[in-house]
C-alpha cells in the first residue's frame, strides 16, 4: 500500500502539487485521471523517488520515502517497477535483453535462470516470437508490453504507469489494460496508473483520484464517477463526443 | 551565473561517474561496446586523415625551405616535430571531438529524450556511472589511436617526400632521428590522456543535461563540439606553458 500524506511540489515560483493526499491498496489499479498540465507526472515522479516533495510524506508499506537511507532508497527503487508514456526501451539491446535488464543489474540468478524468467514473462504479455527483435522492429503495441514484460520480470510490489495507452487504436489500448490489471491481481501489486484515457477508467479504475491544478479534486470508483456532481469532474469526463452521447441515453433511460 | 551553474553541474557530474558503481559483469560489456565504437570505430579516420596530412606538412615544409642552406634533412625533422607536438594530439583530438563526442552526445541526448536515462534511474541505477564511465575508460586507450597517427603521419611524410621528389628516403630517415628528445613524447601522451578525459566527459555532459526533443539533440551535439574544441585548445596552450617552456 502507498500512503501520500499533504505533498506539496514546486518548481521555482510554479507550485504545481498543492497538498495532496490519498492511498493507493495493495493488489488494485488506481488511476490517476486529470487535464494536461494538473500535476499528473509530477505526482507520479514523487511516487517513483524523482522528485522530492517540499513537504509531506509518502510511505511504501510503512516505510517512510524521506527517513530511508541511500541504501533502502534503492533496496525500494528494486521493487518499483515502471512502464513509461514512449516505452522507453533501450534501443541498443533486443528485446529479450530489454527484459532480463532489471534481472542482470539486481540480482545474482544464472543466464539460464534470467532467461527462463524472461522467455515467463514475455510469454505472460504474448510476446513468445519476438525475443531477438529490437525494439525500433516492434509495434507500439509490442512496445508497451515489452515494457510491462521488463516492469514486471523483477516481481515488483509497486507498479507505476505513465498514460501506457497513449498512441495505441483502441482495441490495443483494452489488451494493454487488460494485461495491467490482470498482472496487478496476479502479483498482487499497488499498481498505480496515469492516464486521460476515459476508456482506461471504465475499463480498470477500482480506485480514481482526480486532480485539478495540483490539488485532489475527486476521488472514488469506475462506478461512482459517472454519477458525481462535481462539476469538474463531469467537464472532464464528458468533454468527448461519445461520452456526451452515453451519459444522454443513460439520462433518457433513467427517465 | 549560468555558465558557472553548467561548470558547477559537470563537476558534479564528474564526481557522480564515481559513485555507486554498477555490477562489474554488466560495465565490463559496456566497455567493450564503447571501446568498438569509440576506439575502434575511429581507425579508418584517423588513419586516413594522419596519412595524408603527414604529406601535406612535408610539401608544405619542403617547399618552403628554398634556401640552399638548409640540409635535405630537416624536412623530415621538421615533419617529426610537427606531428608529435602538435598535428597528432591536438588537431586529431579536434576530429576526434566531432566524431566521437557528436556520437556521444546523440547516443545520450536521445537515450534523455526517449526516457531510457528515466528508465534507468527509477530501476534506482547510478545512469551517469553507467553511461559515462564506460566512454572515460574506453577513451583511456585513445592515446593507442595517436601513436598510430604519429607513426602515420610521419609515413605518409616519407612517402609525399619520396615521391614529390623533394629529398631522398635517407635524409627524410636522418630528419626524423635528429635531436630526438624522448620527453616531446611524454608531452604528447599527456595530453592525449587529458584530452581523452575532455572528449568523454563535455560532450556526455550534454547529451545526459539536455532537455527538449530531436532538434535539441541535434543542437546539443553542436554545442558539445563547440566546448569540447574549445577546452582542447584551452588546455593545449596551458599543457605546453606547463610542460615545455
Amino acid at each position: 500500500m502507498i500512503e501520500v500524506k499533504n505533498i506539496h511540489k514546486s518548481f521555482g515560483d510554479a507550485h504545481i502539487l498543492k497538498g495532496i493526499s490519498t492511498t493507493f491498496e495493495k493488489g488494485k489499479t488506481s488511476l490517476v485521471i486529470g487535464q494536461s498540465g494538473s500535476g499528473k507526472t509530477v505526482f507520479l515522479k514523487c511516487l517513483l523517488g524523482l522528485f522530492e516533495p517540499e513537504e509531506g510524506t509518502i510511505s511504501y508499506d510503512g516505510k517512510i520515502y524521506s527517513e530511508l537511507g541511500s541504501n533502502e532508497k534503492r533496496d525500494l527503487r528494486s521493487e518499483m517497477g515502471m512502464v513509461f508514456q514512449g516505452s522507453a526501451l533501450f534501443d541498443s539491446m533486443t528485446i529479450l535483453e530489454n527484459v532480463m535488464f532489471p534481472l542482470r543489474m539486481f540480482t545474482k540468478q544464472s543466464k539460464s535462470e534470467m532467461q527462463d524468467r524472461a522467455d515467463f514473462v514475455l510469454k505472460r504479455v504474448n510476446l513468445e516470437d519476438a525475443h531477438n527483435k529490437m525494439p525500433s522492429e516492434a509495434s507500439g503495441g509490442m512496445q508497451k508490453r515489452v515494457a510491462i514484460a521488463r516492469a514486471i520480470v523483477n516481481k515488483p510490489k509497486y507498479l507505476f504507469c505513465d498514460e501506457p495507452n497513449s498512441g495505441l487504436d483502441p482495441k490495443t489500448a483494452i489488451v494493454i489494460d487488460n494485461l495491467i490489471h490482470e498482472i496487478t491481481e496476479e502479483y498482487n501489486m499497488t499498481t498505480i496508473i496515469n492516464t486521460h484515457d476515459m476508456n482506461s477508467v471504465m475499463q480498470i479504475g477500482e480506485k480514481i483520484v482526480f486532480l485539478k491544478d495540483g490539488l485532489k479534486a475527486w476521488e472514488g470508483t469506475k462506478e461512482t464517477i459517472f454519477k458525481t456532481d462535481n462539476e469538474v469532474v463531469t467537464d472532464f469526463v464528458y468533454s468527448s463526443e461519445l461520452f456526451k452521447k452515453v451519459r444522454q441515453m443513460y439520462i433518457e433511460e433513467r427517465n | 551565473m549560468t555558465y558557472l551553474n553548467s561548470i558547477g553541474a559537470y563537476f558534479i557530474m564528474i564526481k557522480d561517474m564515481f559513485r555507486k558503481p554498477t555490477k562489474w559483469s554488466v560495465m565490463k560489456i559496456l566497455i567493450f561496446k564503447d571501446i568498438d565504437d569509440l576506439i575502434i570505430g575511429s581507425l579508418g579516420i584517423v588513419a586516413f586523415i594522419s596519412f595524408f596530412v603527414g604529406g601535406v606538412v612535408t610539401i608544405q615544409t619542403a617547399l618552403n625551405m628554398t634556401s640552399p642552406l638548409f640540409p635535405k634533412y630537416l624536412v623530415g625533422f621538421a615533419t617529426r616535430q610537427s606531428i608529435i607536438l602538435e598535428f597528432a594530439p591536438t588537431f586529431i583530438s579536434i576530429i576526434m571531438a566531432g566524431k566521437v563526442g557528436s556520437f556521444i552526445t546523440s547516443s545520450i541526448g536521445t537515450m534523455r529524450v526517449t526516457e531510457q536515462i528515466d528508465a534507468l534511474e527509477v530501476m534506482g541505477i547510478n545512469a551517469i556511472n553507467y553511461l559515462v564511465f564506460p566512454k572515460f575508460i574506453a577513451l583511456m586507450l585513445y592515446p593507442f589511436v595517436i601513436s598510430i597517427a604519429m607513426f602515420l603521419g610521419i609515413i605518409g611524410g616519407m612517402v609525399a617526400c619520396i615521391y614529390g621528389g623533394y629529398s631522398t628516403i635517407d635524409d627524410y630517415i636522418i630528419g626524423i632521428q635528429l635531436d630526438f628528445i624522448p620527453f616531446h613524447i611524454t608531452y604528447a601522451f599527456i595530453k592525449t590522456f587529458v584530452f581523452a578525459f575532455v572528449i568523454a566527459t563535455i560532450p556526455s555532459y550534454h547529451g545526459y543535461f539536455m532537455q527538449g526533443g530531436a532538434l535539441e539533440v541535434g543542437k546539443a551535439s553542436t554545442t558539445a563540439f563547440v566546448w569540447t574544441s574549445v577546452a582542447i585548445i584551452l588546455l593545449n596552450y596551458i599543457l605546453t606553458q606547463l610542460l615545455l617552456s
